[in-house]
């Protein structure tokens, strides 16, 4: 540490406490950070108070701490006062629980949950506008059928497809009818509930 | 080209819903946006006195408590100055810029515990306050900000003075409101206040609308019970659980080397004689963090000291070696730990803090208590067995040489540096031994901060002011002038560097109009010193922009009213300082210290506690 041609820095690494109990030659381990840095997709259910902002409350924590949102769907619940948010997003187990926790400190947001891990009916929808020509038509249509989608809207030249289930079902789908020609894709984004008895509407804080 | 056919035809229903866009002709947004215009351009006073909003406000406030606010006025919140003067009971403080609002209401939260309030304009007014608000946020300081807003119909309509002030201060506030109806406003401000000084402090912003403070309402004040019931999304948990707390006994019990980190919780829940007792009780020495500063008296056997990129080598060192730290009220921020895998390589973590967000944030902690550091410290003083001092002989032994290494080798000497001129340490800490280290003290930011933070000497809480998280240079002279009025007991010091008071000067004239006695040590190195220190020893010596010109201070002061001395050689410092200390009043003292001088210890950014630099150059600071 007084090496003179350290020019009075001290060298990377060596600790200037190094307790007596340690092996000298022993470095310390590194302190292991936060998380485990492996990301995987997050479900969180969110229910928050139905007021203006609310949204864009989320949405800006969500920017300004560095979450990525992959999708977000929002809606009240069957109290008017209260809605209901579902947001998916990558990141590791630790980082999305930091998300789940700054949710939790916005005042309008009673209840966070992080519901990955438990099983859960998790749905969204897509409406599909798929280019259709005479020959082909009755191909799609029963693409369509094969998917448990329903056709809700049929002109000459396309059909609007409605398809529901998990991002990977849409996904599927999409991706079989893109040899048609997809005029225009809109998607929900996922919904999601657990499955049980149990309600996180009702366990929203005391 | 229009040709004669085109204007010829009838309108289609299309372009006539375009021309209507601008509400017209009998519409009710169309007479709303008028009669908004209209008084935007004509204040006239009602004579026959109704309650309305800007009464409501006043009674709010004075119903929590306020007796001061800082403030300056503007078009939409002058119903709010219509009706002032039947409020005596309420100071304002006329400021000269709404930035030096913000930080005055800052510094008198932080002395008091209780809630600061400023105030502004809409538009300018609103975005000025917009630093202090960040700056009571970083540091969790309990501030209601309260702006006014051009009639509610004329919002989006890019009036005069419009500006979205709620969603600029949406991310930067605990929470904020915008009031369009005189109605709400008696549950909006006892909201905001609850907010703002419940589980973990922060800034609340309230925006209210002209017309809304014009408003006549009859609308009655809420009970604290209405209150809590109204928020069901906010529910500070305050209780350690009791199983993480017994895991923490069993940490304390099985350590051999343990740390307590006292940050700024410690202080919010006015935790000290906590503190204090939990670490006689356990023979723990406390270190602390630059906003943990007077948690516990500097003189007292178990305090250690200050830790961090700018801390005593010797503190820095006993956590580096630490088996176990016990963070109670701090949040791990970067310039405590620098690089974190480097970060107490041998501790276990008890993290205590009452913002469940805190814990895991920045460092993977063992044993993670949320919950109020006073509750929770009683709870542990109640359950951990008593150590006595003897029982760690060896330890503290080894903490006292590393103590006597770090300071001698801190030591000022004659309090001139080696260009002749004054060591800032040596000034501070004779400010601090002047005052009996009894006064407020308040830094600005810098190298100043961190003098002062290490060489004062500090007995008590909240005693310490200083922008911690956002390090907002110029808050020295505004938030000492807040400081002053919460605690007119204490003397008030404002401690700052050149660069700094060029910032927010111009509030010596708010010190002179309201009488207000805050004493200025101005550290005048002709320099800004941090951003040349990290030039000189990270930039290769690249001094771009440090030199920095300064008025004739003296001549300053003078034009200010403001009695003013300078002192250029350690024999000067004393008299100096009595000379402010005797004045009636604001008083300016201009130090001229050392132009080069460093902070030492130093923590490069990005690197790890044992990576302190403590010599520069040959040269010994």
């Amino acid at each position: 540490m007084t090496d003179p041609n350290s020019n009075g820095q001290v060298p990377a690494g060596s600790p200037v406490g190094a307790p007596a109990a340690a092996p000298a030659h022993a470095a310390p381990p590194p302190r292991a950070l936060p998380g485990s840095g492996e990301t995987r997709r997050h479900v969180l259910v969110a229910v928050v108070l139905n007021k203006p902002g609310v949204l864009n409350r989320v949405s800006s924590l969500m920017r300004a701490r560095n979450f990525n949102i992959d999708s977000l769907a929002v809606s009240h619940t069957d109290r008017d006062d209260v809605s209901r948010m579902t947001i998916t997003l990558h990141g590791d187990d630790v980082a999305v629980e930091q998300a789940a926790k700054q949710l939790y400190r916005l005042i309008d947001v009673l209840k966070v949950q992080d519901v990955t891990s438990e099983p859960t009916v998790e749905h969204e929808l897509a409406l599909v506008k798929i280019r259709a020509t005479e020959s082909n038509r009755d191909e799609i249509l029963r693409f369509v059928e094969l998917s448990r989608g329903r056709v809700v809207d049929l002109v000459e030249g396309s059909v609007i497809a409605e398809v529901t289930g998990t991002e990977s079902e849409i996904d599927t789908f999409v991706s079989l009818v893109r040899t048609y020609g997809i005029k225009e894709l809109v998607r929900t984004g996922a919904v999601v509930m657990a499955r049980g008895s149990s309600s996180i509407e009702e366990a929203v804080k005391k | 080209m229009t040709t004669k056919t085109d204007t010829a035809k009838p309108p289609s229903p299309a372009a006539r819903d375009r021309r209507n866009h601008v509400p017209g002709d009998g519409t009710a947004s169309a007479a709303a946006v008028e009669q908004a215009r209209k008084d935007m351009l004509h204040e006239a006073r009602d004579l026959k006195r109704t309650r309305i909003g800007a009464d409501v406000l006043c009674e709010a406030l004075l119903r929590q408590g306020v007796d001061v606010f800082f403030s300056y006025p503007g078009g939409v919140i002058l119903p709010l100055y219509d009706v002032l003067g039947d409020y005596p009971e309420l100071r304002h403080v006329l400021v000269r810029h709404e930035q030096g609002g913000a930080h005055a209401a800052d510094g008198y939260a932080r002395v008091t515990g209780r809630v600061g309030v400023c105030m502004g304009t809409s538009g300018p007014g609103a975005t000025n306050l917009v630093t202090g608000i960040g700056t009571a946020l970083l540091d969790s300081v309990p501030m209601v900000a309260i702006t006014g807003n051009v009639p509610a119909a004329l919002i989006g309509k890019d009036a005069f003075q419009e500006i979205d002030i709620n969603g600029i201060t949406l991310p930067m506030t605990k929470h904020n409101y915008l009031v369009r109806d005189a109605d709400d406003l008696p549950r909006v401000v006892a909201e905001a206040f609850h907010i703002a000084r419940s589980g973990r402090p922060g800034p609340v912003h309230i925006d209210i609308t002209k017309d809304a403070l014009q408003q006549e309402t009859k609308a009655e004040h809420p009970t604290d019970e209405d209150i809590v019931a109204g928020l069901p999304g906010f529910r500070p948990n305050l209780e350690g659980h009791g199983r993480q707390l017994k895991l923490a006994v069993n940490e304390i019990a099985a350590a051999k080397r343990p740390v307590i980190l006292a940050g700024h919780g410690v202080l919010h829940a006015e935790a000290w004689d906590e503190l204090k007792a939990f670490a006689e009780k356990t023979s723990i020495p406390v270190a602390w963090t630059l906003l943990g500063i007077g948690a516990m008296d500097e003189t007292h056997p178990l305090a250690y000291g200050y830790m961090g990129m700018h801390g005593w080598k010797h503190v820095n060192r006993a956590i580096q070696s630490a088996d176990l730290l016990i963070a109670i009220g701090m949040r791990f921020d970067d310039r405590v730990t620098g690089n974190v895998r480097t970060y107490a390589p041998y501790a276990r973590i008890v993290h205590v803090d009452i913002d469940p967000a805190e814990i895991g944030k920045n460092v993977a902690v063992e044993v993670p208590i949320v919950g109020d550091a006073k509750r929770v410290l009683q709870a542990l003083i109640r359950m951990v067995p008593g150590t006595p001092m003897d029982a760690r002989t060896e330890y503290f032994d080894q903490l006292a040489e590393w103590k006597r290494d770090s300071e001698a080798s801190s030591w000022h000497g004659s309090g001139a540096w080696r260009d002749g001129l004054l060591s800032a340490d040596y000034v501070v800490e004779r400010i601090g031994e002047l005052s009996d280290h009894r006064a407020t003290y308040v830094a600005d930011v810098g190298q100043n901060q961190m003098w002062l933070a290490r060489y004062t000497g500090f007995r008590e809480p909240n005693q310490h002011v200083s922008s911690g998280g956002l390090g907002t240079m110029g808050f020295s002279v505004p938030a000492a002038m807040g400081a002053a009025l919460g605690r007119p007991d204490r003397e008030t010091w404002a401690i700052t560097g050149d660069g700094g008071f060029q910032m927010t000067f111009q509030e010596l004239m708010t010190l002179v109009q309201d009488r207000i006695p805050v004493k200025i040590a101005l550290f005048d190195n002709k320099k800004l010193g941090m951003i040349r220190q990290w030039q000189e020893i990270i930039y290769g010596g690249n001094y771009h922009s440090a030199h920095l010109l300064g008025p004739d201070y003296l001549k300053l002061a003078e034009a200010f009213g403001i009695p003013a001395i300078k002192a250029s050689t350690p024999a000067e410092v004393d008299d100096a300082i009595r000379f402010a200390q005797g004045i009636d009043g604001p008083a300016l003292v201009w130090f001229e210290i050392a132009e080069e001088q460093n902070v030492f210890p130093m923590m490069p950014a990005g690197k790890g506690l044992s990576d302190l630099i403590e010599k520069w150059g040959g040269a010994d600071e």
